[in-house]
């Protein structure tokens, strides 16, 4: 009893300071909230969106054609990695639409490989990133503009890769096609382990 | 008059010191127990929440990305805890008339935020920082456990000084590679042994024990 009255005792006061945390309630405003959005009207200094090509993917008010920067391996990787945190519950990894939220009873996502996406402009899926398509919500809260742009050129390169043929893959690395999945990966990994010694 | 203290006071009074040293070891032993148990550290114990989210179902049934809802962990001290919309992503179409879900569809409609009650809470006396440790190769799963596998979320361990310092003193043991951190039930491809210090060296990670880098 006495020892776990010292243990309970010894906490609490410098614990929980009066001050208030991310997200901890704050009864002075009316809901509730301690971290507050941005008054309307107002930009913090260095988040001036006065770029419409890269905020809003659309340059005189048609969708853009070119991406607003260019995009290198680590760009793609990284869009990679972004499209399937935030895109393949519903898309599925290769973009058919098929993913694991459609097969719990989301409405039927849309696949990329259809005519009218894989002519569509780079602007155009930033946009429907940003602001949602039919059942799809927006995505602006989640992702944030930059990582945008890299999920757009990420599902081009998936719409490609449906659409490829082996004159595609450079000649060097066409003996991967043939291993194993497996092989190939270890393949893959085997020069880099080599580099590390 | 009889003598106060028998014969055998001697043995008893020898016996004493060791009864004692006895007592006081075993209290010590006790509140060392004690203030590790989960009693007070917290661990292991659920919290009714607003809504009983399951994180196994959505994480380790459906395989969404940890960043799907906990966006800022990559750049922000705190790795965040989604607003409603989020929820709203999915669940304006699935389960949208469950009466399970009504707290999160009036919290969308009204504007007014769901009272989540914070299951991991160090001391405010800590500094802690959830982007550093994920651009070092932290693993989620090495502080906050087999979230996959959580249908109520609890704290997986005591978050005491101990604990953190455990890491902290030697990162080897728990570094992973930066593409695995958000992997649930990662398993490395080579002994860890190996592994930990040749991440350590590539990551450049630092193992800081001074109290100024957590109580700041």
């Amino acid at each position: 009893m006495a020892s776990s009255a010292l243990a309970a005792g010894c906490r609490q006061d410098m614990h929980d300071t009066p001050r208030y945390e991310v997200f901890e309630a704050n009864k002075n405003y009316p809901d509730g909230r301690a971290s507050r959005n941005l008054p309307t009207g107002t930009v913090a200094r260095g988040q001036l969106r006065d770029d419409d090509h890269f905020y809003t993917g659309k340059v005189d008010g048609f969708f853009a054609a070119e991406f607003p920067f260019a995009l290198n391996a680590a760009d793609m990787q990284r869009g990679q990695e972004r499209y399937t945190a935030y895109c393949t519950p519903c898309h599925g990894q290769t973009g058919d639409g098929k993913g694991m939220v459609v097969q719990r009873g989301l409405r039927q996502a849309a696949t990329y490989h259809q005519d009218r996406l894989r002519t569509a402009a780079p602007g155009y899926f930033y946009d429907v990133i940003s602001n949602g398509f039919g059942a799809m919500q927006g995505y602006a809260e989640q992702i944030p503009p930059r990582d945008r742009w890299l999920i757009a050129g990420y599902v081009r390169a998936l719409q490609l890769s449906q659409n490829a043929t082996v004159d595609d893959v450079p000649a060097a690395d066409r003996g991967r096609l043939d291993a194993a999945p497996a092989a190939a990966a270890m393949a893959a990994a085997e020069p880099a382990k080599k580099a590390e010694h | 008059m009889s003598q106060i203290f028998s014969k055998s006071a001697n043995a008893w009074s020898k016996a004493s010191i060791f009864a004692v040293l006895g007592l006081l070891a075993t209290i010590g032993g006790a509140v060392g127990v004690l203030q590790r148990s989960d009693f007070v550290t917290s661990a292991n114990q659920f919290k009714d929440q607003p809504v009983q989210f399951s994180h196994q179902h959505h994480v380790g049934g459906i395989g969404i990305d940890c960043r799907y809802c906990h966006t800022s962990v990559e750049v922000s001290s705190t790795a965040g805890i989604p607003p409603t919309k989020t929820c709203i992503n999915c669940h304006s179409q699935i389960w949208s008339t469950s009466p399970y879900l009504e707290p999160v569809r009036s919290s969308f409609r009204d504007d007014k935020p769901l009272k989540w009650l914070r299951v991991h809470d160090t001391p405010d006396f800590v500094y802690f920082n959830h982007s550093i440790h994920v651009k070092k190769g932290m693993g989620c799963e090495t502080c906050h456990g087999r979230v996959d596998k959580m249908p109520l979320m609890r704290q997986q361990n005591s978050l005491q000084m101990e604990w953190c310092l455990n890491c902290h003193r030697n990162p080897a043991q728990f570094v992973r590679p930066r593409s695995e951190v958000f992997t649930m039930g990662y398993v490395p491809a080579v002994d860890q042994r190996e592994l930990g210090p040749q991440l350590v060296a590539e990551y450049k990670i630092q193992s800081l024990t001074n109290c100024s880098v957590c109580h700041r």
